[in-house]
């Protein structure tokens, strides 16, 4: 019987899933506590351009920026690009 | 200035003398070597030094600033993390190419002159294709033969430019070039190859992944990183470089996301990277070249720690590609923790040393966009932001997760050597180091730095980009969409050169070869029935004339028939009288007068 490890238990999985998301969530909420502090001069913001105050700015381009990448790989570049494994060897 | 060495020999030399040791002796040896090349390094003072008359030439073969010496600290560091890490191959070709052709590197980043710095420019591609060859397999053969070609192109290229800028200047000094004329481009296309442009790039992802485990570590670390420091010290401030770097930061990611050899997708971000750096060159205030210098020297470490950690699956399992590999975390954990740091580092997460550098680059972007006329460096930061993301995605969570977690593969092998976990663990250590603490660092960029990574919009505005990166590739493997790893392979602009360069020689075979037979029917055609022709040409003609003349004379059938058989052997025999026979030359001679 081979050890078990971390992974194998489905449950571990779900937690580790559990704590992404909700890590996620509160990133979101830091982000609008940051807003709200930098906009009453608590802290000084150091921003170059107006939408990174926007709030979730980041969080938003990140993801749709992953989003298309993904895409745009798999429905744009794969069947544009991809060939059998021995293409140049024919 | 009389008792140091210059350090592209103590590599080069020293490495010819590895096969002369044996066993233990021979390993204390390859990593003596990096360390006492360190020592005389930070024993030279600033300055120009080997002072070297030829002909007509004065050569600087060493030239020491700060920007030179940034990357000759880290090529001896990288070469000592290396050689701790081939350790165990036992090979002396991989050993002695490794050891040229980090020599190679060094001589050319403190080179004084442009003449000089071709020469090691040149010694580079030498000690790279060996290295791709090394691995002796038929396709590492045919990568190395097309590596060589188009970098023996590249270097002349460059020579040419050189030449043309000396006959233009009459200076071999490296001193900043602005792009007038045809030397200075020619210069800038040369170094341009080795930095793997777009379209110029396909020799870097096609060959890298075919040299030998160490010898993708050596190769990540020093070619297109001598390419950046000849762009920082030549064209700083061109401003072509800004959009160059971001084509070349922007579109290796979607290849690394389809592409299966896991190595492979790691040259994909390596171009990624430095596309980074060439932005940063492009830009040119001294945050920007700041910038570019530091990520230079952190991407030759993160980038070798996730080669080499690849190299070791490569190694253990004897697979590369994501569709057999996964799970590995459960009997290479060590690995799986080093490549872990060395994704996180690239994929500049806060604490690691992508994030301490890449930032500069960026803030350079961003703060240029708001000089007036400059506009359009809006679009390189949305740019460059979007290349920060993707890089996270293909570098940061593909290469761990489909190695060492998701489908479990079913390999049960060791952990890796400990001299290889020693090198990546070394080369971890520097990585968190950097990130954690980069004054160090920045205490040897080229310029004094007024810059702080670790403010808290930065921090969070990069954590959160990332997070909802990965929360992106974990709803998309989630529901299925992310694309699944196939066995497969995806041409790139190296298709011009194999793929055409078949379709050309196919093209000649139907068109040229059918040619060349019908020339050939046409020809000997021609010869045979000219030779049968004039076998009896006499004869004929004399028979034409006579005959026409015996019409005339009412010469009939059975008559005519004795006449012309008689008339024609006498010819072909020679019993002709002597009148008749002149005559029929006569005429044969004003016939081809005539004709002719």
């Amino acid at each position: 019987m081979e050890k078990k490890h971390v992974f194998d238990d489905p449950r571990n999985v779900k937690r580790l899933l559990k704590i992404f998301f909700s890590s996620v969530v509160i990133l979101l909420i830091l982000d609008g506590f940051y807003i709200v502090l930098s906009k009453t001069h608590v802290i000084h913001s150091h921003m170059n351009y107006q939408w990174e105050g926007f709030w979730g700015f980041y969080a938003f381009y990140g993801f749709v920026a992953c989003v298309i990448l993904v895409l745009v790989s798999k429905y744009i570049l794969r069947p544009l690009v991809k060939r059998e494994e021995d293409y140049y060897d024919k | 200035m009389t008792n140091s060495i210059l350090p592209a020999l103590i590599f080069m030399i020293g490495g010819f003398l590895i096969p002369f040791f044996k066993g233990r002796a021979k390993s204390v040896y390859m990593m003596l070597i990096p360390v006492v090349g360190f020592i005389n390094l930070i024993n030279i003072p600033l300055g120009d030094h080997f002072l070297v008359n030829f002909s007509d030439f004065k050569l600087v073969l060493l030239h020491i600033d700060r920007l030179s010496l940034l990357f000759g600290y880290i090529y001896h560091i990288i070469a000592l993390i290396t050689v701790i890490y081939i350790l165990n191959f036992k090979n002396d070709v991989e050993y002695v190419a490794g050891f040229f052709y980090a020599g190679a590197a060094l001589g050319a980043v403190l080179a004084g002159d442009l003449f000089s710095f071709f020469i090691f420019w040149e010694m580079l591609t030498i000690g790279s294709v060996m290295l791709i060859w090394a691995r002796k397999t038929k396709s590492s053969q045919a990568a190395g033969l097309r590596y060589l070609l188009v970098h023996a192109f590249g270097g002349l290229v460059l020579l040419a430019g050189i030449v043309l800028h000396y006959t233009e200047t009459g200076s071999l000094e490296m001193l900043k070039l602005t792009l007038s004329g045809p030397g200075s481009y020619l210069i800038f296309l040369g170094i341009g190859i080795n930095c793997a442009w777009p379209v110029l790039h396909p020799w870097l992802t096609d060959a890298y992944p075919e040299a030998t485990i160490g010898g993708t570590v050596f190769l990540s670390a020093f070619t297109t990183k001598t390419a950046v420091y000849a762009l920082a010290r030549l064209f700083p401030g061109t401003e072509l470089l800004i959009w160059i770097g971001v084509a070349m930061a922007a579109f290796p990611i979607f290849y690394a996301v389809i592409e299966n050899d896991l190595r492979r997708v790691l040259a994909y971000s390596l171009i990624n990277q430095v596309g980074f750096m060439v932005v940063g060159i492009g830009i040119g205030t001294e945050l920007a070249i700041n910038g570019a210098c530091a990520h230079a020297f952190n991407d030759i470490l993160f980038k070798g720690l996730l080669f080499m950690s690849m190299g070791a699956v490569m190694y253990r399992t004897g697979k590369i590609n994501a569709t057999d590999l996964g799970g590995l975390y459960k009997s290479m954990p060590w690995t799986a923790l080093f490549c872990c740091v060395g994704a996180a580092s690239i994929s500049a997460f806060p604490l690691f040393s992508g994030f301490v550098s890449k930032s500069m680059v960026m803030e350079a972007a961003a703060s240029g966009s708001h000089l007036l006329g400059q506009k359009s460096y809006v679009v390189v930061w949305l740019v460059l932001l979007f290349a920060s993301a993707g890089v996270f995605h293909h570098a940061g969570i593909k290469i761990p997760f489909f190695a060492f977690f998701g489908h479990d593969a079913g390999h049960r092998v060791k952990e890796a050597p400990l001299n290889m976990l020693i090198a990546m663990g070394i080369a971890a250590f520097l990585c968190i180091f950097i990130g954690t603490y980069p004054k160090p660092l920045y205490d040897l960029l080229p310029f004094a730095v007024d810059y702080h990574p670790y403010t808290i919009s930065h921090v969070l505005s990069q954590t959160e980009l990332l997070f909802f990166s990965a929360l992106a590739f974990a709803l998309l493997l989630l529901s299925g969409i992310y694309p699944a790893e196939m066995r497969a392979l995806n041409v790139d602009a190296d298709w011009i050169y194999r793929k055409s360069g078949k379709a050309l020689y196919n093209a000649f075979d139907t068109v040229l070869n059918p040619l060349n037979a019908w020339c050939d029917r046409v020809v000997r055609g021609t010869a045979s029935r000219t030779a049968y022709f004039f076998k009896d040409a006499g004869a004929k003609i004399s028979l034409f004339v006579a005959v026409n003349i015996w019409l005339l004379a009412g010469h009939r059938d059975k008559w005519l028939e004795i006449k012309k058989k008689k008339l024609y052997n006498d010819i072909m025999q020679g019993t002709l009288p002597a009148g008749i026979g002149a005559a029929v030359t006569i005429t044969f001679i004003l016939l081809v007068y005539v004709l002719i």
